[in-house]
């Protein structure tokens, strides 16, 4: 269970998040969608424990304990996975040294034993089987020259490797073809189960044909403007974002009650 | 300071592991140079007479020289006259007879460098020369090589043993005068490694040296030789320590190749003298010629080093492609962290025809650091169809540090094909923050990105020393997969 409270939080001095609220249970999938600047990549990040956001007030809660208080890779190790929206190429390093020394990083702190290389071959081909990407990946070098749909199936891989307990997926459908989205979007379900929890972040209403979330939000100047359920997608397929946006402070006030006023 | 500064910085900080000195009585002539001081480095080893005039013709040319003052370094003139030349354990003055003879000591101080002498505790297959200051305190498996006619001895040795060989091949590549440390070493060099390969003869083991400086004040000027005569091939590596000291310290070194034709020669080093602490006080200068001669047709050479200490670098690994169709290689990885500057590159002198030389240069940058490299090809008029590929590439990490790039292409024949690339990147805070978020831990992120960016340098090197290459960079041992 993950539950944000007036989250505030800057980037190079500029303000993004402006008392954010939101709370996830496990099992739940949660889609936040909004206009570009409204601050849903920050989330993602600030989430992930990224140093170059600064959190200026609030707090986030996960299984009881305070998040914005672990290193970024106790995060990671306690189960939080983030897929990038612009996965990072590190030349002559090797896919699959990189997905088993983050597997058995993930593992040693659960105080499972590591894999070796058998058992870590055998699972990840028969992950990456289910990704519809080919073995040659493996031996590449981590991301290098990636198209941007292998790049994002990349993610969904080492989700599915990472097994976590809270997935934030930032764009993941961006810049993908529809036949990419589908076998994304299978991936992100094949990984939906009742202690998982996910917050799916998309520009576009497209991939929630695909991933049906329980709960739909607006996120818009930094503060959720709008929450409902999957119809509230739709709705803004149909109006756009300028009826919760634009319109005004009447209807983010609405939505967000515990929101406060803009500086 | 971030987190993954902090722990970026403290992975960078780490404590240069060999800089114990070893307690010993040593014999070491007076601070100075002069004709006497030549004389009496002789006249202690016992050489025959062509030696002695060699050296003082050398000295007699240094005289007239002046320190090269091209390379992007900086540092306070030396004075040649405050340096020991000549330091040996006392113990040593007569020569070992065997290891059962060599100081207890001394051969502890080898094990704590992680290179036992005792032939049954050596990793089977690598033979080693151990250079202490300025004489060779043992090498091991001579009596298993000499039955292959391969001769693996000290320097010292060889001018007694061999003296035919020396006088033959000695300052064939690297003349006296070369330049100016090359001149001083000609005219000082104290010990070394001497290595024969005869006719046909391929190496049955790896030949290696380790050169440790251990008496303060007391430069190290080694001169190793190696050849291989026709078909004859041999892997070489050197390894090279010292102690912390607040003072700088002189390491002068030559090292010439010679393979004949269809030889081949591969020659790696990690040098890992000490670098001086965080603000630059105390380290080696390391001031070394290194020059490979592809004398005949189809002959090979090839430098693979790694550079991770001394203050100061200056040093050039080159090849002389001579023979037609012959092939010279440069792979390299160079870092300097702290205070530390680099200034390193290769020459490939192209003359042969058909010759081909490749050139991989890996500068990394940290700290205050400051990396150059330096790179000369060139095509004379004769190398019809000669090829050079040259990729240089830098990493910087942190933002105060430096690297420099100073290619120099000459092409006096059309037929020549020669490719540069070059490129310079920075250890991302994005990719630091990928790995990190995928659960690794800073250390382990940096370890990863940099093995990475030196991967194609480390293939090269013989596995052993590959994973000593690794734990200097502090990096994992990548490859178990993948």
């Amino acid at each position: 269970m993950l539950t944000i409270s007036d989250l505030k939080a800057s980037v190079d001095g500029k303000q993004i998040l402006r008392g954010l609220n939101l709370e996830v249970k496990a099992g739940e999938v949660h889609a936040i969608m909004g206009p570009n600047g409204s601050g849903k990549s920050t989330l993602a990040q600030v989430l992930a424990g990224r140093e170059s956001f600064s959190v200026d007030g609030g707090s986030v809660t996960w299984d009881g304990r305070d998040l914005l208080a672990l290193a970024t890779e106790e995060r990671a190790r306690e189960g939080l996975f983030l897929a990038f929206q612009y996965p990072v190429e590190i030349p002559g390093v090797s896919n699959a040294y990189f997905l088993k020394a983050a597997v058995n990083a993930v593992r040693r702190h659960r105080g499972l034993p590591e894999l070796d290389a058998m058992d870590f071959l055998a699972k990840v081909k028969a992950e990456m089987k289910a990704v519809g990407m080919k073995e040659e990946f493996l031996y590449r070098a981590v991301n290098e020259g990636f198209s941007g749909g292998e790049k994002k199936r990349n993610e969904v891989l080492q989700m599915a490797l990472l097994e976590p307990k809270l997935a934030i997926l930032d764009e993941t459908d961006s810049g993908l073809d529809i036949d990419a989205l589908r076998v994304v979007a299978d991936g992100v379900n094949r990984l939906r189960s009742p202690d998982r929890s996910m917050i799916v972040i998309t520009h576009y209403q497209r991939l929630l044909d695909y991933i049906v979330p329980d709960h739909v939000h607006v996120l818009a100047q930094g503060r959720i403007a709008r929450s409902g359920g999957p119809d509230l997608a739709r709705e803004l397929e149909e109006r756009g974002y300028a009826w919760i946006v634009g319109d005004d402070q009447g209807a983010a006030r609405g939505a967000a009650p515990a929101a406060g006023n803009r500086a | 300071m971030s987190t993954a500064t902090k722990q970026l910085d403290s992975f960078l900080d780490r404590e240069y592991s060999a800089g114990f000195v070893t307690e010993l009585e040593s014999d070491s002539v007076p601070k100075g140079l002069s004709e006497d001081t030549i004389r009496l480095i002789s006249a202690r080893k016992g050489e025959p007479q062509f030696m002695l005039d060699w050296r003082l013709e050398a000295y007699r040319r240094w005289l007239t020289m002046t320190p090269p003052r091209w390379a992007q370094v900086q540092f306070p003139p030396i004075d040649f006259q405050d340096i020991v030349y000549y330091s040996a354990p006392k113990q040593m003055r007569d020569g070992p007879k065997s290891l059962d003879e060599v100081d207890p000591e001394l051969l502890r101080t080898y094990e704590k460098l992680g290179v036992p002498l005792h032939e049954r505790a050596r990793l089977a297959g690598v033979a080693v020369d151990a250079v202490f200051d300025s004489v060779s305190v043992a090498t091991t498996f001579k009596k298993q090589l000499g039955e292959h006619g391969v001769i693996f001895c000290s320097f010292s040795e060889a001018v007694k043993e061999h003296p035919d060989l020396v006088r033959k091949y000695l300052g064939t590549v690297v003349p006296q005068g070369d330049n100016f440390y090359a001149a001083l070493n000609s005219a000082v060099f104290s010990d070394g490694s001497f290595v024969f390969i005869p006719k046909g003869v391929r190496c049955p083991m790896e030949l290696s040296t380790y050169f440790r400086i251990n008496a303060r004040d007391t430069g190290q000027f080694e001169r190793t030789l190696i050849i291989a005569e026709e078909g004859a091939s041999v892997s070489y590596l050197e390894g090279c320590t010292a102690p912390m000291r607040d003072e700088n310290q002189l390491h002068a070194a030559v090292v010439e190749l010679v393979a004949l034709d269809d030889a081949k020669i591969k020659y790696s080093t990690v040098q890992n003298w000490y670098p001086g602490d965080k603000d630059g006080k105390g380290g080696i200068y390391n001031f070394v010629t290194k020059r490979g001669d592809c004398r005949g047709p189809r002959s090979h050479i090839s430098w693979t080093q790694v550079e991770t200490g001394s203050a100061i670098t200056w040093k050039y690994p080159s090849v002389i492609l001579r023979g037609d169709d012959s092939v010279g290689e440069f792979y390299s990885v160079a870092l300097s962290n702290h205070r530390q500057q680099a200034d390193t590159g290769t020459k490939m002198i192209h003359i042969g025809r058909n010759t081909r030389s490749t050139i991989i240069a890996k500068g990394i940058s940290a700290g205050h650091g400051s990396n150059a490299f330096r790179g000369l090809v060139r095509i004379t008029p004769k190398a019809v169809g000669a090829r050079n590929y040259t990729q240089c590439d830098s990493l910087l990490i942190g933002d105060k540090c430096a690297a420099h790039t100073f290619p120099t292409i000459e092409v006096r024949h059309p037929s020549a094909r020669v490719e540069h690339e070059a490129t310079t990147s920075r250890i991302g805070e994005d990719q630091l923050f990928y790995a990190m978020q995928r659960g690794l831990s800073a250390e382990d992120a940096v370890s990863m990105i940099v093995n990475g960016f030196c991967k194609e340098v480390f293939k090269e090197l013989p596995m052993e020393f590959a994973v000593e290459a690794q734990n200097l960079l502090g990096v994992s041992l990548e490859g178990s997969v993948g």
